[in-house]
């Protein structure tokens, strides 16, 4: 990190700040918690929110960007959602409280805010580098979340939707989530705004995945006009596992998705997708460092973004591949439409090899619609704005439909298309 | 039912002249046979009565039942009913075959008032033109020509062409690609849907098509323009002699 000379502190520091000092004895947790509270609240302090001065935050300034954190909390009434795939069972979360009544058949179901009291969850609230401001504001402010165990050889049927919803104000959620041996699951965890207040959400999923284990994991980000949302999924691969992961990025004002994950075990097989639908004045990030520590692992990485009016995307995709990892085969790449002169999109893909023997790649694109697939619909009578809007559609339907669940996918495509019909 | 007069077009991006005054009147009923050496222009002449925006016109009319398209769109074009069947269908990934089927039929029948079509109307005619052109239905559930082999491709414009019944038909080198079998097929599909108040243009190198779909007149395009017309007898005398002797008594 780099040394800063007495920190000028921009308003929304300063509002973190004073949010914190404004709910000491109300945030959740025993001693031990409480004082790796202060630890990362002291780094924030000290460091600030990251500048484009930091690697890690080139392409978001999140000092510049975030110009305020609200401090009013709606208390508006909210309701839970259908879920996206019908008989799904939901956990809601509510303005950042879970129901602490909810049960799910075959997993076992915790409260954050009891590891918080506890105790158990002090070790958590750390952050994975220097540069992890998500890890350092969801640590200082987290409150609740699920506690989610999926046990060795259980299968769930239908996918788990971890539903947050809020009406606005400060929500800050972490999800432990382990899966065991064996096990077999779909979650999708869902983030949502009802009302018009301005929020700021951090939401940190700790998940890690048994040997054998066969997950597939959804993020839907559909946060409202006015709202920051800064999501992390960290996640541990074992042996033998299999991991879908699935992210969505359709709201939001200022979007900061980071995926850590580390591939543990052998014959891991991971596969990540991405879509990011951009419009409007917003500027949305989804930074993924992913680390094939062992031997014969492989991933596949695929991002497509859409990018409309003023809106500006960012993906920085860094695969490491370690000194004893041989064998990863690892193939990453990142295409963008962008549909308007207006628009913008950073790519950065990035390898870090040690190892000799790998086959590892990345590409990213960047486009407009191709011309003749637009006059081959128009050819046949279709009309320039539909035909336009039917091309942007394929572009990122291609990848969900690469999920098995048929609901699922319909339920996405869905999301995808009332998108379009809004912003295109 | 199309009249194309001193036609002069040419390449949007760099200028070239590709059509260099070319006349040639369709009657509704009449099909009409485009033959021509490689790079003739005989593509260029369909693009530009579809509409692609890469090719201008300076010069000229195209008359399309009495009245000039050059100032409508591709998509406007399509709902008068001009079709064309491309040389090379282009692949589309992500846009599902039977969704983009039911789109273009719609949005067709939008355009010109009509009722849009229900779900279970459309698999019907789906099917039933399917069948006769013994194109699978599994084929239809893949994105857009992606993946179908040369024929297929193929076989799927003619599909296109009688779900969308078109006034007027251009087909470029529908032929190519097709099996013996599968040019019996598709000539079949043509020909059903000759009636007095539909035109087709065939464009072509090779008899073999005109024996199935008989022509009622053939053009020869060389270099941008229409060179020498003539009865069904004129492609004969192509496949024999070539085109040597027809250029050289045209320079
Ligand atoms: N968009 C373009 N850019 C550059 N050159 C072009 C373009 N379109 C057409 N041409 C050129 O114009 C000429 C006519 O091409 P066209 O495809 O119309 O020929 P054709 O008669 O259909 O030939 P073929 O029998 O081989 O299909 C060729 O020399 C071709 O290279
Ligand atoms: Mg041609």
């Amino acid at each position: 990190m780099n040394i800063q000379t007495q920190p000028r502190l921009s308003a929304a520091e300063s509002a973190l700040i004073d949010a914190y000092n404004a709910s000491f004895g109300d945030l959740p947790g025993n001693g031990a918690v409480a004082s790796a509270r202060d630890r990362l609240l002291d780094d924030l302090k000290t460091n600030g929110l990251p500048t484009r001065r930091i690697e890690a935050w080139h392409y978001t300034d999140l000092k510049t960007l975030l110009r305020a954190v609200p401090t009013e909390t709606s208390t508006a009434v909210i309701d839970a959602q259908t879920p996206f795939v019908a008989g799904s069972p939901v956990l809601a979360v509510l303005q950042g409280k879970i129901d602490t009544k909810a049960s799910v058949e075959g997993v076992v179901v915790g409260a954050f805010a009891d590891m918080l009291r506890e105790g158990t969850a002090a070790p958590g609230l750390s952050v994975i580098d220097g540069d992890d401001a998500i890890g350092r504001i969801n640590g200082s402010f987290v409150r609740d979340g699920y506690v989610l165990e999926v046990p060795a050889d259980a299968e769930l049927e239908t996918p788990l939707e971890i539903q947050a919803i809020h009406g606005g104000g400060q929500v800050h959620t972490r999800f432990p989530v382990s899966f065991g041996a064996n096990s077999k699951a779909t979650v999708i965890e869902r983030h949502a705004a009802t009302g018009d207040g301005a929020a700021f959400v951090s939401s940190v999923s700790d998940i890690s995945i048994g040997d054998g284990a066969d997950v597939t994991w959804v993020i839907v980000q559909q946060q409202g006009a006015d709202d920051t949302h800064l999501g992390q999924i960290r996640i541990r691969v074992g042996a033998d596992a299999k991991l879908k992961l699935f992210v969505i990025n359709a709201g939001g004002k200022l979007v900061r998705q980071e995926l850590r994950i580390d591939v543990a075990g052998e014959n891991a097989e991971l596969t990540l997708r991405g879509v990011n639908l951009l419009g409007g004045d917003t500027h949305t990030d989804v930074t993924l460092v992913l680390a094939h520590n062992v031997p014969n692992t492989s991933s596949t990485e695929v991002f497509r973004n859409v990018v409309f009016d003023r809106a500006r995307g960012v993906f920085q995709g860094m695969i490491k591949v370690a000194l004893d990892a041989q064998k990863t085969d690892a193939k990453m790449s990142c295409n963008t439409l962008l549909l308007s002169d207006d628009a913008d999109f950073s790519a950065k893909p990035e390898l870090e090899i040690f190892a000799d023997d790998v086959v590892c790649g990345h590409g990213a694109t960047v486009a407009d619609i191709d011309d003749n697939h637009l006059y081959y619909l128009m050819a046949r009578g279709i009309p320039e704005n539909k035909a336009r809007a039917m091309l942007v559609n394929a572009f990122v339907a291609e990848i969900v439909e690469e999920l098995e669940d048929e609901q699922l996918v319909e339920a996405l495509e869905g999301i995808i298309s009332a998108w379009l019909v809004k912003h295109a | 039912m199309l009249e194309i007069k001193n036609l002069h077009a040419r390449i949007a991006e760099d200028g070239t002249e590709i059509i260099r005054g070319l006349n040639l009147t369709v009657k509704a009923g009449e099909v009409a046979a485009i033959m021509g050496p490689n790079g003739s222009g005989k593509s260029t002449l369909s693009y530009i009565l579809s509409g692609r925006s890469d090719y201008e016109v300076t010069e000229g009319e195209i008359l399309y039942n009495g009245e000039s398209i050059l100032e409508l769109d591709p998509a406007e074009r399509a709902s008068k009913g001009i079709f064309l069947a491309f040389q090379y269908p282009v692949e589309i990934p992500g846009v599902a075959t039977m969704q983009f089927l039911k789109v273009a039929m719609n949005e067709q029948r939008k355009a010109r008032g009509e009722e849009e079509l229900t779900t279970p109307e459309f698999i019907r005619r789906v099917k039933e033109s399917a069948a006769e052109l013994k194109i699978n239905m599994d084929m239809l559930k893949r994105p857009l020509n992606v993946g179908f082999s040369g024929g297929e491709k193929k076989r799927a414009e003619i599909l296109q062409m009688a779900l969308l019944q078109p006034q007027l038909c251009v087909l470029d080198e529908t032929d190519s690609g097709l099996d013996i079998d599968a040019l019996k097929i598709v000539a079949d599909g043509v020909n059903a849907l000759k009636s007095p108040d539909r035109a087709t243009i065939v464009i072509t190198h090779y008899q073999r098509l005109l024996d199935y779909i008989v022509p009622d007149s053939v053009h020869v395009l060389y270099k941008g323009q229409i060179i020498r017309s003539g009865d069904k007898e004129l492609a004969l005398e192509l496949e024999a002699n070539g085109y040597a002797d027809i250029i050289g008594a045209a320079a």
